[in-house]
């Protein structure tokens, strides 16, 4: 019988096997944290589970992201979890996203569920989960990843304290690393998700101590361990409850920026518009931009490489997310870019989905 | 007085180490960041929690010889 060794346990019981059966865990971001995290959720027999994810598979997620196979690159993520997911316990009830969470899905989205896990990759999403979260007073597991070391929390669990509580100030976008170019040990979000996943199972049934309140850190390289405290900051509390979404996670630099959906740069090409293509992606990065005015320089690279650059036409910058694109866009209009300076939104990971749609 | 820091993430890149030693003359955890501040470059501009004896402390929490001190800044990646 499936869940025999959880039943066996005092802590669980088949009344407890039967919370996991009727909880309803979202899982924010089916990424590193997200693979581990979503394959002992889904295998514990957590009854209904949600994945939020807009990108696709990239050959370079392999190393960590366990829940993919060379087979899935290319295909959307929360696509190739579901099937995956659905192979190791088909009585799971998996609904899926394949969208980003944004300022205007984030509260629809969660609303359903009783518990968030942030899988999420970067600070904006991180406090937009924190500020939904808070406003529809739904716990959530936090756990993060920086090379070796990872931190993992419980926020908003039973009146405790936020993520804006430990970190008010969400931190300016030129401290955020480029997510291309940090390397991170593949096992890292291994260890650091299936914590969070544990976190979850305990919040789900009750046992235990939570890590609310409570910021676990852990480095792999020194096999250190250990446990910070914090306390709830009411500011920080209102601060979330009051924020306007809308107004607060709306992509600044887009709005500065000239920039075009995926479909536009579809009609584009087909039409033979004027324009070079700018690709800052890394050469192992795919899928590559058929178009005859494409040049490739990664991102690190263009400051010595700029001389390179066409200016004779309009130039469409692409990455993989949208994100790289609009640093080399801000570099090139800080050096006197002398042409129109447009970003492929979503890079090609967007384009890819919309293409192969 | 001598305080051992730990130092995370991308700050002990900074700092260059994840375990170090400052000489501190001060007394708060507000005059600690102004000091680790002049020592890190990049720090002043950067958002971080300083805890004392594993407890995030207040910026007029009082450093007395011998408390644990832990520079942490949140990690973005997932």
């Amino acid at each position: 019988m499936r869940y025999a060794r959880h039943i066996a346990l005092d802590e669980v019981g088949e009344s407890g096997q039967q919370k996991l059966m009727n909880a309803k865990v979202l899982v924010i971001g089916a990424g590193g944290l997200g693979c581990p995290a979503l394959q002992y959720l889904v295998a514990a027999g957590v009854g209904t589970i949600g994945i939020v994810d807009g990108d696709t598979v990239n050959e370079s997620n392999l190393q960590r992201q366990i829940l993919f196979a060379t087979s899935d690159v290319g295909r959307l993520k929360v696509e190739a979890a579901k099937e995956r997911l659905n192979g190791l316990n088909p009585a799971i009830s998996i609904a899926i996203y394949p969208e980003n969470l944004s300022a205007e899905n984030a509260l629809e989205i969660i609303r359903d569920y009783d518990l968030v896990m942030d899988g999420t990759d970067n600070f904006a999403a991180r406090y937009l989960v924190n500020d939904a979260c808070v406003k529809l007073n739904k716990a959530f597991v936090y756990g993060a990843i920086h090379k070796f070391e990872g931190q993992v929390s419980v926020f908003n669990f039973n009146g405790g304290p936020t993520y804006r509580c430990l970190f008010p100030e969400n931190p300016q976008q030129s401290q955020i690393p480029n997510c291309a170019e940090v390397g991170v040990l593949g096992v890292l979000p291994g260890v650091i998700g299936t914590l969070q996943a544990t976190e979850v199972i305990k919040l789900i049934l009750g046992i235990g101590e939570p890590l609310s309140g409570k910021l676990k850190l852990i480095n792999l390289l020194t096999n250190s361990e250990q446990i910070i405290s914090f306390t709830r900051n009411e500011e920080q509390v209102s601060k979330a409850i009051e924020i306007d979404l809308s107004q607060s996670y709306t992509d600044e630099s887009c709005a500065i920026q000239e920039s075009i959906l995926p479909h536009e740069l579809v009609d584009w090409m087909e039409q033979n518009r004027s324009i070079n293509i700018l690709d800052v992606r890394e050469a192992y990065e795919t899928p590559k931009l058929n178009h005859p005015n494409v040049i490739s320089i990664p991102l690190g690279q263009i400051p010595h490489r700029a001389a390179d650059i066409p200016i004779d036409q309009a130039l469409v910058v692409v990455c993989q997310h949208g994100i790289r694109s609009q640093h080399a866009i801000e570099f090139l209009k800080q050096h006197n870019y002398p042409n129109q300076l447009i970003n492929l939104e979503g890079g090609m990971a967007a384009f890819h989905h919309h293409t192969t749609a | 007085m001598k305080l051992n820091i730990k130092y995370f993430g991308m700050i002990a890149e900074w700092a260059g180490t994840e375990n170090g030693e400052l000489d501190f003359s001060g007394t708060s955890v507000a005059e600690l960041r102004a000091e680790v501040e002049k020592r890190i470059p990049g720090l002043n501009s950067a958002s971080y929690q300083i805890a004392v004896n594993h407890v995030i402390a207040a910026e007029d929490t009082i450093i007395t010889l011998g408390d644990e001190i832990a520079i942490l800044p949140p990690f973005a990646g997932g």
